[in-house]
């Protein structure tokens, strides 16, 4: 049985929009969520904040095999995970959830599907080309790779677009995941995206909500 | 126009190797088939990266040439070496890799290349790990759409894209390059600090691609210029311009050669931009 990484931990919260003010861009001067202080280190990119977290806690071997290959197989999802799923996974959940939210308009329908429909060509290659050889995404075991599709995956599905459920495969491997992170961690990480948003929330600050909403419109269109 | 950079160069290296080899140890040609296989078209970014790296590090490999032109990546051949139909791949005997970033890191640790490239310091991977990272979807995507706009479809299809469509990617493009100079690049000599590492060549062959289609994005900035001719000269001239060579020539291409499937595509492709 797997267990997952204790790592000496310190989150703090970073609200919605908080991300574009100041103080928040002199830790991450790319405006983006995750970002990692250490001391002076800054660091961004969740693919290196998890790399430098297993090395610097020496996590368990199997989150970053140490073997050549199946190291290379990590890596390689991680870098092709950027366009092919990340990205496109997080504009279904911008159109379902954020987009709505701030704007008070219901979810773009057409919208939603293209936006699905761009993110259908990795879903079919993970559940029929790779978890077809393998039970996790990289190696026989749960790796960073997994992690980092879990949480993507994870995303639209918790704000009811199910991405596992036309591919039973990556159902199948969902399960895995959740199993070897533990439900209690998983459940607690996806607490926040899980909830129901208050629509009150996003008129409290109705500038920034217009400016999200406009830079929302710009990245899905 | 249509065959790889500088062949008999490529021929000529493989030919010393598999010479040096034979002479030392009496092994067949045909072993030698064996060996480690790069599947490239340096029409791509990411597969100047990677051929640039080797030769620079002096790893042996055999130069399989995909086409892009062509739409060889879409052959039966290929897709059984890569059923995602990108360039490049790597074949190791008979592991296959794909994506670039995982083919350097590969070469880097199964070739020992020295330490700069990927720095064992904590910190300093750290950062080279943070801009390969930023850098798929803040460089390499809008480099290649420039090419795209400015060059490919309206060669292939003799349509413009719609200049809103083209301010809105140069817009972006401006502004990853400012990003890129105040947060990646700062007051440092090379992103990792005073040597070059894997993360000044991907930077740099990537923001080489819009030259492709005469379009230019080292004028704004003399830092990041400086930058440039740094990692180009430590890379080497005559290499750096043998694996830019194909795209620098991308403007003669004859694309009444291409085929007619991947033409279609293509069509289909500058739909999505009006």
């Amino acid at each position: 049985m797997t267990t997952v990484s204790r790592t000496p931990s310190g989150h703090a919260c970073v609200d919605p929009g908080e991300h574009l003010k100041p103080e928040f861009l002199k830790v991450n001067p790319l405006g983006k969520v995750p970002a990692l202080r250490d001391g002076d280190f800054l660091l961004a990119e969740s693919v290196a904040i998890l790399l430098y977290l297993s090395r610097k806690y020496q996590t368990a071997p199997y989150w970053y095999p140490p073997d050549l290959q199946a190291r290379a197989r990590v890596d390689e999802y991680l870098a092709w995970q950027h366009t092919a799923i990340q990205l496109p996974a997080t504009n279904v959940y911008l159109c379902k959830s954020l987009l709505p939210h701030f704007s008070g308009q219901p979810v773009d329908t057409v919208r939603l599907d293209r936006l699905l429909g761009k993110l259908k060509p990795a879903l079919q290659h993970l559940d029929q080309e790779v978890l077809a050889a393998k039970p996790f995404l990289a190696t026989e075991q749960v790796s960073l790779a997994d992690l980092m599709a879990f949480t993507e995956l994870m995303q639209p599905t918790a704000v009811g677009c199910d991405l596992f459920r036309d591919w039973p495969r990556l159902a199948a491997w969902r399960a895995r995941v959740e199993a070897a992170l533990g439900p209690e961690l998983v459940q607690d990480a996806h607490k926040l995206v899980l909830q129901p948003r208050d629509p009150r929330d996003a008129q409290q600050d109705p500038r920034l909500a217009q400016e999200l909403v406009h830079r929302l419109q710009e990245r899905l269109s | 126009m249509g065959t790889e950079p500088g062949p008999g160069a490529q021929a000529a290296y493989r030919l010393r190797f598999r010479t040096c080899w034979l002479w030392l140890v009496g092994v067949p040609d045909t072993c030698l088939s064996m060996g480690l296989e790069l599947y490239l078209d340096l029409l791509s970014a990411s597969c100047r990266a990677v051929y640039i790296f080797a030769r620079k590090n002096n790893i042996p490999f055999d130069f399989q040439f995909v086409d892009l032109l062509k739409g060889h990546h879409h052959s039966k051949e290929y897709i059984k070496i890569n059923p995602l139909k990108k360039v490049p791949s790597l074949k190791d005997g008979k592991f296959v890799l794909s994506e670039s970033v995982a083919i350097l890191f590969y070469l880097c640790r199964k070739y020992s290349t020295p330490s700069h490239w990927y720095p064992p310091d904590l910190h300093t991977r750290a950062r080279v790990d943070e801009f390969m990272a930023w850098q798929h979807t803040a460089i390499q995507m809008p480099m290649s759409r420039i090419l795209w706009i400015k060059m490919l479809i309206p060669m292939i299809t003799g349509e413009e894209v719609p200049d809103e469509k083209v301010e809105q990617m140069l817009a972006e493009v401006k502004n990853s390059m400012q990003l890129f100079e105040e947060k990646f690049l700062q007051d440092k000599m090379f992103i990792a600090g005073d040597h070059i590492s894997l993360a000044d060549v991907v930077a740099l062959v990537e923001m080489m691609q819009p030259m492709g289609g005469n379009y230019n994005v080292f004028l704004n900035s003399s830092k990041i210029a400086e930058w440039r001719m740094r990692v180009e000269l430590a890379i080497g001239p005559s290499l750096f311009g043998e694996a830019h060579d194909r795209l620098m020539r991308l403007a003669e291409w004859d694309s009444s050669t291409l085929d007619p499937m991947v033409k279609e595509r293509i069509c289909e492709l500058l739909q999505k931009f009006k």
